[in-house]
């Protein structure tokens, strides 16, 4: 119980510090931050990794958890790295 | 030393990693850098996961799979549906988070609040899922129009299955205090019928709200993976998730709303009215509109001293930034001054318009903010509308009762002339037809936006 406390006091900073961390910003990133952020979003592969395999249901979720949120990641990261690529001044 | 710390280790250099690649991510200049800082950060969290893992061929070969099909969309895909493509991921991401509480669900054997945790992990991640994937299909303009019996059937049914997760969530909490006896085949059915809930309410949520909305959706769907992200940490006790998925969900929060700000529309109004066609209040326009030939806009262009262009999806959906840049350049050799006035939500999401006219080439100080362009609209001789149509609607300044009234437009329709690049006379987005084309001083230049621009473009150099 205490550990779930402790993972709750984590929570609640983590989600002060996001609200600070974006004040102002041009509309012209909207998008590229919202890719971005999409992006890290894509940590629940971090979970997926550590799941177990006990029975055969489990196999597949753990497996499909993996799948889905590595497409979340690479293609996160690179779309967004193809929109900013464009912006770069010339 | 142990692999746990050396993981927490690698897990607290992730999160700050994080950080400062959002914060970078929110910078021009700094952008793309923060973009790389990001994902080493998350190179980093997947490399010290993969230390001590139960079957590293499988999982190899899962990452494998995910990597090959995200890289091959992400690289592959035109720049005109790169929105799609992000809601695309994000739902994908929301599924990932659904798996891994399901999974969690069969290891539980007693009942208690992570039981709860549970089924809000499950909740979160199958919206998210489900609503990213009806926003992708509006988006790719799969999935078209709306009828306002489907979307009182769907509002209705999203408060039937918000009463179902309440009795689930009641069910548990009772079991766990001992008030209803546990029964694990009845916890197991409810949690299946859950299961379905949850997707099915994606669904209802997203199938009622305009197509027009779509990029606020995207983004508050964006924060609802993280939080998803977030709640998974908490029940495999991961705090690299925890982390990482709080700062999403916060900063995707944040920039939903300022989102909506920009689009002057407020969360309530997008999520449970929508725009609502009051055919009451909105006057029906009348007169012709006046169509012109690319040899007589040729004519206007030409004694133009100033003009500006305003590009929107229909720009990007006939690809044309790159003839739009020629025209330009041939403008501004003729003495004319050029200067593009882009508004915030043109296309099909914020800075669409930029990022294909920085495509382009064109430099980044000649792109205007309709709060810098409007006030000279008067000396602008010529505007050139290039597939644009609710961003430049005068009824959102001018008709109290309209759908749009109250969005901050570009205000082409003071300008001395404005030539409008249109497919056809259909309705934008929205669905609210445009006074603009029916004014004085407006003409029409109908066909595929790139075929007129051409046309233009050898005009000029003849």
């Amino acid at each position: 119980m205490e550990i779930f406390l402790l993972l709750f006091f984590i929570l609640v900073l983590a989600i002060f510090l996001g609200l600070e961390l974006i004040s102002k910003i041009p509309s012209t990133l909207h998008t590229p931050l919202m890719s971005g952020a999409n992006a890290i979003s894509g940590i629940t592969l971090v979970g997926a990794l550590a799941l177990e395999t006990g029975s055969d249901l489990q196999m597949i979720l753990a497996f499909s958890a993996i799948v889905f949120a590595s497409i979340n990641v690479f293609g996160g990261y690179l779309v967004t790295n193809r929109m900013l690529r464009m912006f770069k001044k010339k | 030393m142990d692999f746990i710390f050396l993981q927490e280790l690698g897990y607290i250099v992730a999160a700050i990693l994080f950080i400062f690649g959002l914060k970078m991510l929110s910078k021009e200049d700094t952008a793309a850098r923060g973009n790389l800082v990001s994902s080493v950060g998350m190179l980093i969290a997947v490399l010290v996961t993969l230390i001590k893992v139960v079957d590293p061929y499988l999982i190899l070969l899962a990452m494998i799979i995910g990597a090959g099909i995200g890289s091959l969309f992400a690289l592959k895909v035109k720049m005109t549906s790169i929105p799609e493509m992000v809601a695309l991921f994000n739902g994908f991401g929301g599924l990932s988070s659904f798996f891994l509480a399901w999974s969690q669900f069969i290891n539980q054997s007693n009942v208690s609040f992570i039981l709860i945790l549970t089924y809000m992990t499950v909740f979160i991640g199958g919206v998210t899922f489900s609503g990213s994937l009806i926003a992708f299909f509006k988006l790719s303009e799969i999935l078209k129009g709306s009828s306002n019996l489907l979307n009182n059937i769907s509002r209705w049914f999203l408060v039937f299955i918000c009463f179902f997760v309440l009795i689930a969530i009641g069910q548990v909490i009772l079991s766990s205090a001992g008030l209803l006896a546990i029964n694990f085949e009845l916890i197991q059915i409810t949690f299946i019928a859950f299961l379905i809930a949850s997707l099915l309410a994606g669904l209802a949520f997203v199938v009622p709200i305009g197509g027009g909305d779509m990029p606020v959706v995207i983004s508050l769907l964006n924060s609802l993976s993280g939080i998803a992200a977030a709640l998974a940490g908490v029940l495999l006790s991961n705090t690299a998730l925890i982390v990482a998925g709080c700062l999403v969900g916060a900063s995707g929060l944040v920039l939903t709303l300022i989102m909506a700000k920009s689009m002057n529309r407020d969360l309530y109004n997008i999520f449970f009215v929508g725009y609502v066609s009051d055919s009451n209040s909105e006057e029906e326009v009348t007169g012709e509109t006046k169509p012109i030939l690319a040899e007589d806009t040729y004519l206007i262009m030409e004694a133009a001293r100033s003009v500006l262009i305003v590009p929107g999806y229909g720009m990007a959906v006939a690809q044309a930034q790159h003839v739009v840049k020629e025209l330009g350049d041939l403008l501004e050799e003729n003495g004319c001054e050029v200067s593009y006035g882009i508004h915030p939500v043109a296309g099909r999401m914020p800075g669409h318009m930029n990022v294909l006219l920085a495509e382009a080439n064109v430099s980044y100080d000649n792109l205007l903010e309709p709060k810098d362009v409007n006030p000279k609209m008067e000396t602008i001789d010529v505007v050139v509308v290039i597939g644009a149509n609710d961003v430049v609607n005068p009824s959102a300044t001018e008709q109290p009762g309209s759908p749009i009234y109250g969005m901050p437009i570009i205000e082409t329709h003071r300008a001395k002339t404005v030539i409008v690049l249109k497919r056809s006379m259909s309705s934008g987005f929205a669905g609210v037809q445009n006074p603009l084309f029916f004014k004085e001083n407006t003409r029409m230049l109908f066909g595929d936006a790139k075929e007129s621009i051409a046309k233009l473009v050898s005009e000029f150099k003849e």
